[in-house]
């Protein structure tokens, strides 16, 4: 803010004009914000005959505890040589002996398995508290890591594309940018039917494209390709948004150096890597942390096309804030996932400025 | 790109080649789901595994249509969503910009501290202050025509009042306001105008454009709304279109009803977006200028 002459400082009407939305805002931004940390530290739920209670920090231990075991294979008590099963694989304790009434590891009590990793001849059980919202974080994670970069490079590269000289380039534009205006729900509903396993469209289309050589995929019933056929629509919903920025970044570098640069021969790869590129470097910042903070907050497309599933494959940090904070009215519960991804944002976008600081020119 | 010294016609083709195909990506699923909508059930499945599912052919009607308003209160749901949608941005462009103001032309303690306050919320998804907000919303008062209440479930206030002021349209506003020749106010000061005079007279005739943009972009986040209607309209009477849509996967599944639902709700926003286009795509491009 310029500061300015006498004539226009003035207390009582500067509060009163800027109160009423500084107001709702405290209530409805901050004081939420605020709750959400205190909640986290208690048990309180929707509605309860209970008093709510004080638990410490349990709610995130119970959220965030994880543990390794090493499992070193079983051997025949007889002749000591290892245990193998009918594939010929060593065999190895279950992890139930541990997370289960073992006093002699209460860290592990009530874990169940996540995942394990084989190194030489023992195996590494990795075992969590809560392994659904272990698979949330990073499934919400995977779809952050690719969509920000994808949809950023997509959308840069649609706007390169609008971006000429030529008639009727607005009605592209149009086009382009129209999926934005639709709700991500009714997005969400169409694409369940295009990307249907018997007889969808996606399916038919590559099948038509290759002549016949692609097999059927079940985009949404696979657990290995769920999450990225709801990337994938994600992208293609947004991308549109990004576009229309980049754009307004491009028309803000000055023609001159594109004069400049042909005049002295660059090729177009050279005006792209010299001129376009460092002029969008603020553009970039922006559309990184905006796709970010949007990446994060996956949910839609999860409650309409999978509710989580296949096999948990497509849980999300939000889907499960809401499953908690609303389905099961656990608000402290939901209150404390909504801490760890308000902690994942803010550490996400940190660290995005911190390694975009370094660049400045 | 600058390398248009005189494209031949065969490069010119490719271009517009190249454009098309991307916009039938970005088109398809929508003109599946209108000419969808027209078709009974087994026609629709059938054609969408080849170019009909694109076309208004076969046993064509609006039959989807009647049975979509036989089978839900589409005419209260729209309703809902427009009276929800219409009063927060008519509320919110009041609202923020009378703050922006503020924010811009006047001086007073703790302003910039505020100010900064406000941006600071800019990177707080609604995600992670839903669940609490839903604790909150849940404790609060109200004073109604029937008196006392406590609770604001189940209301239009519940899907009104929270989104009226945010930290983006006052930032909006206070880009917009920050490039306005100072002059103006200052000499309608010295002429002795009142602050909201100044507001009412000077400042706002001349803010057409981010009025628009802050309409805008209110509307399409408003409207499209999911998550916040899910949880707080458990009742019929104050659903939106989004959650309205709940009715179409009980029992037996229509998909045509479902496609002439989608297309009711969709078909006004695209026409909308479509007049109003070039407004449209500025005000998402005001979110990046100086962002």
């Amino acid at each position: 803010m310029t500061t300015s002459s006498k004539l226009l400082s003035s207390n009582g009407a500067g509060w009163s004009m800027a109160g009423p939305a500084m107001a709702l805002m405290a209530l409805f931004i901050v004081a939420p914000f605020c709750l959400a940390f205190l909640l986290s530290f208690t048990n309180q739920r929707l509605v309860s005959p209970n008093p709510t209670q004080w638990v410490g920090v349990s709610n995130f231990t119970n959220l965030l505890s994880v543990g390794v075991i090493p499992l070193e294979p079983l051997k025949d008590d007889a002749t000591g040589e290892v245990k193998k099963d009918e594939a010929g694989a060593p065999q190895y304790p279950a992890t139930r002996s541990y997370t289960r009434n073992n006093p002699e590891h209460p860290y592990f009590d009530g874990m169940r398995d996540w995942f394990s990793v084989t190194l030489g001849t023992t195996r590494y059980a990795v075992v969590a508290h809560d392994v659904i919202f272990m698979k949330a974080i990073v499934n919400t994670l995977l779809f952050v890591i690719v969509v920000a970069p994808a949809q950023g490079a997509l959308a840069l590269l649609l706007a390169l594309l609008i971006n000429q000289r030529l008639t009727g380039i607005n009605f592209y534009r149009a086009i382009y940018f129209m999926p934005v205006v639709v709700s991500i729900v009714v997005v969400s509903l169409l694409w369940r039917l295009i990307y249907a396993a018997d007889g969808g469209m996606l399916n038919t289309i590559l099948g038509a494209l290759t002549f016949g050589a692609f097999k059927p995929v079940d985009w949404l019933g696979q657990p290995s390709m769920a999450l990225w056929s709801i990337t994938a629509m994600s992208i293609w919903q947004a991308v549109g948004f990004h576009m229309v920025i980049w754009l307004s970044g491009l028309q803000t570098i000055p023609a001159t150096l594109y004069e400049a640069s042909t005049i002295e021969g660059a090729t177009g790869w050279q005006v792209f890597r010299y001129v376009t590129w460092p002029g969008l470097r603020n553009t970039a910042i922006l559309v990184l942390i905006v796709i970010t903070i949007q990446a994060f907050g996956l949910f839609a497309q999860i409650d309409v096309m999978t509710q989580g599933g296949p096999i948990d494959s497509t849980q999300t940090v939000v889907f499960q804030a809401i499953q908690r904070g609303y389905v099961k009215q656990d608000i402290a519960g939901g209150s404390t996932i909504s801490v760890v991804l308000f902690v994942l944002v803010l550490s996400v976008s940190l660290l995005q400025r911190y390694l975009t600081r370094g660049s400045n020119r | 790109m600058s390398s248009t010294s005189s494209p031949n016609v065969l490069g010119l083709a490719g271009r517009y080649a190249l454009l098309t195909f991307i916009a039938l990506i970005f088109i398809f699923p929508l003109v599946f789901m209108v000419m969808s909508s027209l078709k009974p059930d087994l026609q629709l499945l059938t054609d969408s595994k080849s170019i009909r599912a694109f076309l208004p052919v076969g046993d064509i009607s609006l039959n989807n249509y009647f049975n979509a308003f036989k089978r839900a209160p589409v005419a209260l749901f729209v309703f809902n969503s427009v009276f929800v949608t219409g009063t927060t941005v008519l509320l919110s462009i009041a609202i923020c910009s009378l703050a922006a103001f503020s924010f811009v032309f006047l001086q007073w303690r703790g302003r910039d501290t505020t100010f900064a306050l406000v941006l600071a919320t800019l990177i707080v998804p609604f995600e992670t202050i839903a669940i609490p907000l839903l604790l909150l919303v849940n404790n609060l008062p109200w004073i109604g025509t029937d008196g006392f209440s406590v609770g604001w479930l189940n209301s239009y206030r519940v899907q009104i009042v929270p989104f009226v002021a945010d930290g983006l349209t006052v930032f909006l506003f206070v880009q917009y306001f920050k490039d306005l020749p100072r002059e103006l106010v200052e000499a309608a000061r010295v002429e002795g105008a009142s602050w909201p005079q100044i507001y009412r007279k000077v400042v706002m005739p001349l803010s057409g454009p981010v009025v628009a943009t802050a309409a805008i972009l209110k509307f399409l986040a408003m409207y499209n709304q999911y998550l916040w209607p899910l949880m707080v309209t458990q009742a019929e009477q104050y659903r939106p279109v989004m959650v309205g849509l709940q009715y179409f996967f009980q029992l037996n599944r229509a998909w045509g009803e479902i496609m002439a639902y989608l297309s009711m709700i969709t078909v006004p926003v695209l026409a909308f977006y479509l007049v109003l286009q070039r407004a449209f795509i500025a005000s998402i491009a005001a979110t990046g200028v100086k962002g």
